[in-house]
């Protein structure tokens, strides 16, 4: 990841190794890592348990994805049985539920990223203008608040507002309306998801905004002012164009979550009445692993979802690079 | 280091005089901004009312943020409940021993990324990188942690998350900035790697460390799923999950609408959970609140 606010500092005063002159290319290279190791082995040391946490819990579940493509026995070996080929594949690709969850992932995924990429940008602009420093530090510290709740609370408050007796349905009540029983109703999840990603996102989401509006040039805004710029072109023609590659990495990084939307969330907040809308891949591939015990199945729909995910990411990058210059490296 | 946010709260004046649009703007900007926080905090106040009040109240939609029919029965009936104490011990005991193994991991590793010199340091961050873009999955995950007979324990809660790459970014973006001339003498002076690092590095990182202890003590006190996936033994369970099977019996006992002693205090009683496990969160927050918005953007800036 390049810098997203600012240059990076100057780097760091060569140290006398690095004075020295690289070592030759091709020929001497296994020496160079002799050397290399005998010098700095107790640096190599230190990688040694960091190291294996990332070779056992990271690469190995990536090799452990072998048993999309093979039998897998619950108790057996982690790496299945015999060869299946692209059987497990074949069997989600033409699985309709499949095709039902992959649009509503795509649905939930769109919706998310349409109200939880451009809220923050708006709200850091709006507290920017605040003049009033006690009022702007109180409204940061108020909406940074709901990020550091478990999701877990976050689901359990959704069910008490959106409840028969809850203030959602009090609000339904001031206009004479029915209770509505919201989580059961498949037509409300959407809503209720990304009013409740908005409401644990945004105010956190603002950090970076805020803390790239510090460093636009103040000159700028000068120049502006006198070829006779309102406060609003200013923004318009100076603030955003500061603030551009913070909006670019972040939105690079929000596409490549796309499909990964809240799984945990959801999960805890779905049920077979609101299937039809808030079942998406990822839930739909955890009753299928643990309640179905179809793992090869399940493990084939999360290599695609993973390839996925991936593909999204370096597209997102490679497209910024090309059209405004930001990437994530 | 580079501290971002201080100059943030420098107001802009970018003309003399205010225009009568602009003045506008700023009123209506203020107004949305109170209504910013009113949104946020309803939730909490709503939960707060409804822990205190009779099920009656709340059943037929009459609490908001005003507690009716002021009632301590439900937090009675949680502190006698053992289950939730243990649970609610659980979660200390696996937060604080992930919280160490986590610190230790990634304060090792980097400080092992932040020598330029090193060899290999490039292939060493592209292990740590590779796997926020790419992820084994979960099915692949479950099956390795069940195979290392780490099902029922307290490892399978703080191992398979112990390192967080953006964490790890921040520290050794953090490292970095250190002056490496005083490494250089210590070197001098005759200390090892080990001696540096402990007497050298450690001391100069006491702020970064303790904001990547509550990045991490944070997360792990959150953290749910990885205890419903891997444990079935209740009494091992964090408070999480004690809070997640209360709601998931509630709504199936709410959709039943039968077992009537349980469902009297249902809503009562999970407002008074929710209360009681967020309250640790809440008591401390104004206090940390400072050090992750600095650690967020010290990890932005040299990610």
């Amino acid at each position: 990841m390049t810098s997203t606010l600012r240059p990076p500092p100057p780097a760091p005063p060569n140290s006398p190794r690095q004075a020295q002159s690289p070592a030759p290319r091709s020929p001497r290279r296994r020496r160079s890592w002799r050397q290399a190791l005998r010098r700095d082995w107790q640096l190599y040391s230190l990688a040694i348990l960091p190291l294996l946490f990332f070779l056992v819990f990271r690469y190995l579940p990536m090799i452990g994805n072998i048993i999309a493509f093979r039998r897998f026995k619950p108790g057996g070996s982690i790496f299945g049985e015999y060869w299946v080929g692209l059987r497990y594949f074949r069997m989600f690709l033409t699985d309709p539920t499949f095709w039902e969850v992959f649009t509503n992932t795509l649905v939930l995924g769109t919706l998310t990223l349409l109200f939880c990429f451009p809220l923050p940008i708006v709200l850091a602009l709006m507290l920017n203008e605040v003049r009033a420093r006690r009022f702007k530090r109180f409204v940061q510290s108020v909406s940074y608040l709901p990020h550091f709740l478990s999701i877990v609370i976050v689901a359990a408050m959704v069910m008490q507002l959106t409840s028969v007796g809850g203030a959602a349905n009090q609000i339904v009540g001031l206009f004479a309306g029915d209770p509505v029983a919201f989580l059961q109703k498949s037509e409300w999840f959407r809503t209720i998801y990304v009013s409740s990603e908005v409401w644990q996102t945004v105010g956190w989401g603002t950090i970076l905004y805020l803390a790239a509006l510090t460093t636009v040039d103040e000159d700028l805004y000068e120049a502006a002012r006198i070829d006779g710029a309102s406060r609003w072109r200013q923004t318009w023609h100076v603030t955003l164009p500061g603030i551009r590659p913070t909006m670019m990495t972040l939105l690079i990084l929000n596409i490549g979550s796309f499909l990964a939307v809240g799984f945990e969330k959801i999960l805890l907040l779905y049920n077979p009445l609101t299937y039809p809308t808030a079942d998406v891949v990822s839930t739909y591939l955890f009753r299928m692993g643990f309640q179905s015990s179809n793992f090869s199945y399940a493990a084939a729909i999360g290599l695609f979802e993973a390839v996925i995910g991936l593909i999204l990411v370096l597209t997102a990058n490679l497209i910024s690079r090309r059209t405004v210059g930001t990437s994530l490296w | 280091m580079v501290i971002l946010g201080t100059k943030s709260d420098a107001p802009k004046t970018r003309g003399p005089v205010d225009s009568r649009g602009y003045r506008i703007f700023r009123i209506v900007n203020t107004v949305v901004l109170i209504g910013v926080v009113v949104v946020t905090l309803f939730p909490f106040l709503n939960i707060v009312a409804r822990s205190l009040s009779e099920e009656a109240y709340i059943i037929t939609g009459k609490v908001s943020i005003v507690p009716r029919g002021f009632d301590l029965t439900a937090y009675k009936l949680l502190m006698s409940d053992g289950l939730f104490w243990t649970n609610y011990r659980n979660t200390v005991v696996y937060t604080v021993v992930a919280t160490l193994i986590s610190i230790v991991l990634t304060t090792c590793y980097a400080y092992v990324l932040s020598k330029p010199q090193l060899k290999g340091r490039g292939v060493l961050v592209g292990i740590a990188l590779f796997t926020m873009f790419f992820s084994g999955g979960l099915i692949p995950n479950y099956v390795l942690v069940t195979s290392l007979g780490m099902k029922n324990t307290i490892w399978a809660v703080v191992v398979p998350n112990a390192i967080s790459v953006f964490n790890l970014l921040v520290m050794k973006a953090f490292f970095e900035s250190l002056p490496s001339e005083l490494e250089e003498a210590a070197a001098v002076d005759g200390l090892n790697t080990y001696g540096i690092l402990l007497r050298i590095v450690l001391p100069l990182s006491k702020a970064i460390i303790a904001t990547m202890v509550l990045f991490y003590a944070v997360s792990f006190w959150n953290s749910w799923f990885t205890a419903f996936l891997y444990i079935d033994q209740q009494d091992l369970l964090p408070v999480t999950v004690y809070l997640r099977n209360l709601i998931a019996g509630a709504t199936s006992a709410e959709s039943a609408a039968a077992d009537a002693d349980k469902v009297q205090a249902a809503a009562t009683l999970e407002a008074v959970t929710i209360v009681l496990t967020t309250l640790p969160i809440l008591a401390v927050y104004p206090f940390v609140q400072r050090y992750f918005v600095r650690g967020v953007m010290l990890g932005a800036v040299k990610g």
